[in-house]
């Protein structure tokens, strides 16, 4: 996750990445997405190796980089929580979990001044029988409540 | 605890990701704790859900009766249920009896999801014992065009949304003359209410794969993708790993099941666009672009991945199939309604009090969905609304609860049937503020090709802020109509052209709420209460 190491360079790391998926198909957005895990983000020093690596421009890299969402350009929190703020989860509150987090200093797309978490919204995560749903590093929560978002926020939540 | 009559007792807690989202993994680590401790043998199989959400984790036991089921379980009840004899099928109040049984489940007709919660997801054993692999060997007997065929005889829609059959679009795929040709699985189920597609590829991933091989075989296709989005992280995990199994078994790669078919699959994950699921947008994001939608024609049966013919299919068409096959295409026409055949496989959300999968041939009522199957809402208030197809679908009055779920009857009410999902609101939602969210998704959405809907979607949510402002309020109304003319008329694709349903039902059903008429109660926040302990009526 880290790119001071000596021989750890952006570079590098997208060079590496790009090897790996030489076989595949309009390889770009796997690409982005080994990126994107390896360094946390997707930092502007990668556009133009990436787009030497694939035979593409630079516009049509950074085109591809900002449409979707889940690419980052900035690093984010050690930890992402994601508030489902879709119909489903509406239905049964989610409102009142993104005010919650607001009231908690994290509106959303801020990220904790100590770079703990990252508070984001997303459009449903497929779990709307038991919303409201919440997910964080990849773990899904459902019926989540303001003091169990709470606990997920500062990273104590059980189970 | 230590009963001798167990050799090995065996239990199933599921592993999709919903049961887990309420504590699943703990349940099933705590029954493995309790085993190591009490000494005595347990198997734990993490199996798929049986769609019975508001009953997770459902744990089951394995007895000589059949399945008994406790649910929903804590990791803390588990002491107390072992104690009382669980592995037994002892009672208990979290005792639910035979899961079979349960009226809620018994009343479906489980056709796509009969082996989902039933099976160990990942065992190709279990899949071939329970009819797996039955379908892909009846068609690699047939000529392609009779697979085709098949298909076309079974009626079956695309579940997607479209509801556009399934055969013709097959019989396009394989009348192109190319060499090369895809089968593209859309699994990007972005629209809220819908979990169907995740709970297939968690649950019964082969099916899955199956269905896809047999459309390869089908169409001629070589090549399959399939395109998850990155929402679901277990199910790309489980899909990848049931492709390394198939892989393994001779069910996917060269000569597949001894044939002349050779075929592979490969995953891709999505980022985060919920225009990705458009399908030539899809196209676009897998090809390594933008998710720019495309303009048909040429629809991609014939100039789709990489310019090749190419099946875009849902995860439900897609799955589906192998039962068609297997069962062949009468048995499937015969469920349904009119030109609805077969099943739907409904998703009940929002707040609703048992909320999950409800599988049952197309004609069913909103009504009996909701209030018999889902058993009112999750707060314990009055209905309200059911918003039912999605983001883009109309929301709809309890006076239209009556409508039976056939596409043809939906779209004749001015609605959608959509992917199946339900999304039930009680009396303290407002709907100027989802009319309002309606526009604001799209906005959010867009892919920006088109400027109806790029630009009329920002315009949308400026106008119903006037409109509930107050401020010239007959003349913003006119405006929000001439807005939604439109961008129905005028988007390119469903996204723009579409996000009046949603805006034009709320006006229409619940006109109340945008004029300031109508005073909000005072809500206290919808909690998780007592509710959730009930069992199946
Ligand atoms: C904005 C938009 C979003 C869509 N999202 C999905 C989706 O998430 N999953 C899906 O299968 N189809 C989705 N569709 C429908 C697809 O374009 C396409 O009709 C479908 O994948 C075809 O498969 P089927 O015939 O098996 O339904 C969407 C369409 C639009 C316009
Ligand atoms: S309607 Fe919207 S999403 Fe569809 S093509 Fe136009 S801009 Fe893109
Ligand atoms: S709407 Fe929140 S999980 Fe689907």
């Amino acid at each position: 996750m880290t790119t001071s190491g000596s021989d750890v360079t952006v570079e590098s790391v997208v060079r590496r990445v790009v090897a790996r998926h030489r076989g595949e198909r309009g390889a770009l957005l796997p690409v982005l997405h080994a990126v994107q895990a390896e360094l946390g983000h997707v930092p502007q020093e990668a556009v133009p190796v990436l787009a030497e690596e694939l035979n593409l421009s630079r516009a049509d890299v950074h085109g591809v980089v900002t449409f979707y969402h889940d690419f980052r350009r900035e690093p984010a929190g050690r930890t992402t929580v994601r508030i489902c703020r879709a119909e489903a989860c509406q239905a049964l509150g989610a409102d009142q979990l993104v005010n919650y987090a607001r009231q908690s200093g994290l509106p959303l797309g801020e990220t904790a001044a100590d770079g703990s978490v990252t508070v984001e919204q997303v459009f449903c995560l497929g779990n709307c029988a038991l919303g409201p749903s919440v997910e964080a590093d990849g773990r899904l929560y459902g019926r989540v409540g303001p003091a169990k978002l709470g606990s997920i926020l500062n990273g104590t939540v059980s189970s | 605890m230590n009963n001798p009559a167990h050799s090995t007792a065996t239990v199933y807690v599921p592993r999709d990701s919903a049961a887990r989202s309420v504590g699943a993994d703990e349940v099933a680590q705590a029954l493995q704790h309790a085993a190591v401790r009490g000494d005595f043998a347990l198997d734990v199989v993490r199996n798929g859900s049986r769609g019975m959400l508001w009953l997770e984790p459902l744990v089951e036991v394995v007895t000589p009766q059949g399945r008994v089921g406790y649910g929903p379980v804590t990791s803390e009840d588990v002491e107390d249920l072992l104690a009382a004899g669980m592995l037994d099928g002892a009672d208990h109040p979290l005792r639910l009896g035979l899961v079979d049984e349960l009226p809620w489940l018994a009343r479906q007709n489980r056709v796509t999801f009969a082996r989902v919660g039933v099976t160990d997801p990942l065992s190709t054993e279990d899949y071939e014992a329970h009819g797996g692999l039955r379908g892909l060997r009846a068609a690699l007997e047939l000529a392609p065009a009779d697979v085709v065929a098949e298909v076309t005889a079974s009626g079956l829609r695309g579940r997607g949304g479209a509801g556009f059959p399934a055969g013709i679009k097959w019989k396009t795929v394989l009348d192109g003359a190319d060499e090369l040709k895809f089968v593209c699985c859309n699994a990007d189920e972005g629209d809220s209410g819908t979990f169907a597609d995740r709970m297939v590829m968690e649950g019964d991933p082969f099916m899955l794969i199956e269905g896809m091989t047999i459309a390869a075989h089908a169409v001629g296709a070589s090549e399959g993708y399939l395109y998850i989005r990155s929402e679901y992280p277990d199910a790309v995990a489980t899909m990848r790993r049931a492709i390394g199994i198939a892989r393994e078994h001779g069910w996917l790669g060269k000569n597949i099941l001894g044939s002349a078919l050779d075929f592979d699959l490969h995953v891709r994950v999505g980022a985060g666009a919920y225009i990705c699921g458009e399908e030539t947008s899809m196209l676009e994001s897998l090809e390594g672009k933008r998710g720019m939608v495309r303009a048909k024609p040429p629809i991609p049966a014939i100039e789709g991945l990489f310019g090749k013919p190419t099946v875009v299919n849902n995860v439900l068409t897609l799955a589906t199939v192998p039962v068609v096959l297997a069962e062949g295409a009468t048995a499937y026409e015969r469920l349904g309604v009119e030109r609805s055949r077969g099943t739907q496989v409904f998703q009940l959300g929002g707040n609703i009090a048992h909320g999950g999968i409800v599988e049952t041939a197309f004609g069913i009522t909103l009504r009996e969905l909701i209030e018999e199957y889902g058993g009112g809402t999750h707060s314990g208030r009055p209905v309200r609304t059911a918003q039912v197809g999605g983001p883009l679908g109309a929301y709809l009055p309890e006076s239209m609860f009556d409508l039976p779920m056939d596409y043809e009857a939906f779209a004749a009410a001015g609605a959608m049937v959509g992917h199946g999902g339900v999304v039930v609101f009680d009396d303290s939602v407002d709907m100027a503020a989802q009319a309002r969210f309606a526009m604001e998704f799209c906005a959010e959405e867009s892919c920006g090709k088109c400027t109806p809907c790029r630009v009329g979607a920002v315009r949308g949510v400026e106008v119903i802020d006037k409109i509930v402002g107050g401020t010239h309020r007959d003349e913003n109304l006119a405006l929000l109509e001439d807005l939604c003319d439109l961008m129905t008329e005028g988007s390119l694709c469903a996204m723009g052209g579409l996000t009046p349903l949603p805006v034009r039902s709320a006006l229409t059903h619940f006109p109340d709420d945008f004029l300031g008429g109508r005073r909000l109660l005072d809500i206290q926040p919808v909690q998780a209460t007592g509710a959730r302990t009930e069992g199946t009526e």
